[in-house]
């Protein structure tokens, strides 16, 4: 359970990114993170395992109060947060089981990770994430050889062998085709589902969110503007986060490509993208 | 705005019809034309009266071309025997003398450019390492040799110092500049998972500045060997105190020799690491 009072975030060049942002995600449920550019989505999860340090408010995961911690004991903290970017973020020039092992670093000492030795059960679980992203085959392939959904994967791979209580994913699918989108988004959720992982997922999509997430949270300027089922992401919730659009318009023609693509990915979901 | 978006196809402002010819030129880089002709007319003056301030003795000139001819003759035949023992002598110090100065300037030089980029380091950290890289720049590696000889005595451990500290200098500095420019989502990466500072910047930093690191390495050890032949001429060891000793004696087919195997010796470098480059990347 991840639990967020009154978090504030105030950059050194005076923009207010979040304003008194209380949030709680139970044990399990994924959470789609929606809003226009701007409206503080990545500050939010940032400030969840510090990368951006929030100027006010607590955050909580399961019991352990992670604003007020030292830097070894952030790091212990971060061990147990995995996180997903939007370019993938993988360290271009290592090979896909160092970007994966890189997910242990958290765990192992120093000259274990300088040399590459990691425990036997730590390159088990890589191989069996691998396996179950659909990329053992490219255990020693450079990073920067690999398709954008491939890399993703390796994103997602490298996320789970921390063996997190929850993932931060941030717009994981605004560098992907439509096609590969979905089938990141469905590994996501299904890999949720497995464990039993909280997650916040910021993106873009909104149709994609609606497809996948259990529930939305709206920001707009910093602010909780919306928080329900996706179902009632209606016109006028859209309106309110984003601005007046012809909303009608496009979530129809999503629904037609949605009955489309959703057929046919199934088959295709190990083949790589 | 509701009605600005809907109507966002309409352009704001009237457009001129299509027939119209419309002029466009790249606008110049300084604005007022005052300025701009009075900086090149400026210039000129300036450069017309700097020419006219050497005084060059015709005569002389007439007299050091010969000289110099025979200078250039000497290439055609170069000597690399009457004077052998000396020549392999100074060449071996000064290829041993480049590369455990370009290396121990390696090794010194990474740890100074972590702490002289402005994206790792605190910035007293930072301060200090900045001015190590300030002061190794700031003086000529002639000047550093012939303190160096003053304090160490002639020899090639004075030319290995000095080059050492020029390395730490010019590598610092340019691996500072590319761990600046690293892509910054890779760190936040490695970051998040709770990794230990030295191993963020194992598995973050050294794979994105590793083929930098390399290249400046292998150029560096190219100037290390050029510098080394200059070193000898203040009596820093190496190869150039040979040349000195050929051109007192006015040996130009030896002091040939030699700046031919200099030649070379940089040329093979330039090669292996345009190879070794392409091989990393």
């Amino acid at each position: 359970m991840l639990t967020i009072t009154g978090l504030s975030k105030r950059y050194k060049t005076g923009d207010e990114a979040l304003t008194d942002v209380s949030l709680s995600v139970p044990d399990g449920q994924v959470l789609g993170l929606i809003g226009p550019s701007g409206a503080g989505k990545s500050t939010l999860i940032r400030c969840v395992n510090r990368l951006v340090e929030p100027t006010n408010g607590s955050i909580d995961l399961n019991g352990v109060e992670l604003q007020r911690m030292g830097s070894s004991k952030l790091r212990k903290a971060r061990r147990r947060i995995g996180m997903i970017f939007q370019e993938y973020a993988l360290v271009e020039r290592l090979s896909v089981m160092e970007n994966v092992l890189s997910g242990r670093l958290g765990y192992v000492g120093f000259w274990a990770s300088w040399f590459r030795k990691y425990p036997q059960k730590d390159i088990q679980e890589a191989f069996r994430l691998l396996d179950r992203v659909g990329l053992a085959h490219m255990v020693n392939k450079r990073a920067d050889e690999l398709s954008g959904g491939q890399r993703q994967r390796v994103g997602i791979a490298r996320a789970l062998i921390q063996d997190p209580e929850l993932l931060l994913v941030d717009e994981p699918t605004a560098s992907l085709d439509p096609k590969t989108s979905r089938q990141i988004m469905r590994l996501i959720c299904e890999l949720c589902e497995e464990r039993k992982l909280s997650a916040i997922i910021n993106i873009h999509d909104v149709a994609l969110a609606k497809l996948f997430v259990q529930r939305i949270v709206g920001l707009q300027a910093g602010q909780i503007v919306f928080d329900g089922e996706p179902e009632s992401l209606d016109a006028s919730v859209l309106t309110q986060i984003y601005g007046e659009e012809d909303w009608e318009a496009t979530s129809q023609n999503d629904k037609a490509n949605d009955a489309h693509v959703v057929d046919d990915s199934d088959k295709s979901e190990q083949d790589g993208a | 705005m509701p009605e600005n978006t809907r109507s966002s196809n309409s352009p704001p402002g009237s457009t001129p019809p299509n027939d119209v010819i419309r002029q466009w030129k790249k606008p110049p880089a300084i604005e007022r034309p005052w300025l701009r002709y009075g900086l090149l007319i400026l210039t000129l003056v300036y450069l017309f009266f700097s020419l006219g301030s050497y005084d060059v003795n015709w005569s002389r000139v007439a007299e050091g071309m010969e000289r110099g001819w025979a200078f250039v003759k000497a290439f055609a035949n170069p000597d690399f025997t009457s004077r052998r023992t000396d020549f392999i002598e100074g060449m071996t110090e000064s290829i041993i003398m480049c590369i455990a100065s370009t290396v121990v300037g390696i090794l010194i030089s990474i740890p100074i450019a972590l702490g002289a980029a402005s994206n790792l380091a605190p910035m007293p950290v930072y301060l200090f390492c900045r001015a190590i890289i300030a002061l190794s720049r700031a003086l000529h590696e002639i000047i550093v040799a012939i303190l160096m000889v003053a304090i160490f005595g002639f020899g090639p451990l004075a030319g290995f110092i000095t080059l050492s500290f020029a390395t730490i200098g010019f590598l610092s500095k340019l691996l500072a500049e590319d761990i600046e420019a690293m892509d910054k989502t890779q760190a936040e990466a490695i970051k998040s998972t709770g990794a230990s500072w030295l191993q963020w910047v194992n598995y973050a930093i050294q794979p994105q500045v590793m083929p930098r690191l390399i290249g400046l390495s292998i150029y560096r050890l190219d100037i290390n060997f050029r510098e080394s032949a200059v070193l000898g001429l203040v009596g820093a060891g190496g190869i150039g105190a040979t040349l000195n000793t050929a051109f007192d004696r006015y040996e130009f087919d030896t002091a040939a020799a030699i700046i031919i195997t200099i030649i070379a010796i940089v040329m093979v470098l330039e090669y292996s690491s345009s190879i070794i480059r392409r091989w990393v990347q």
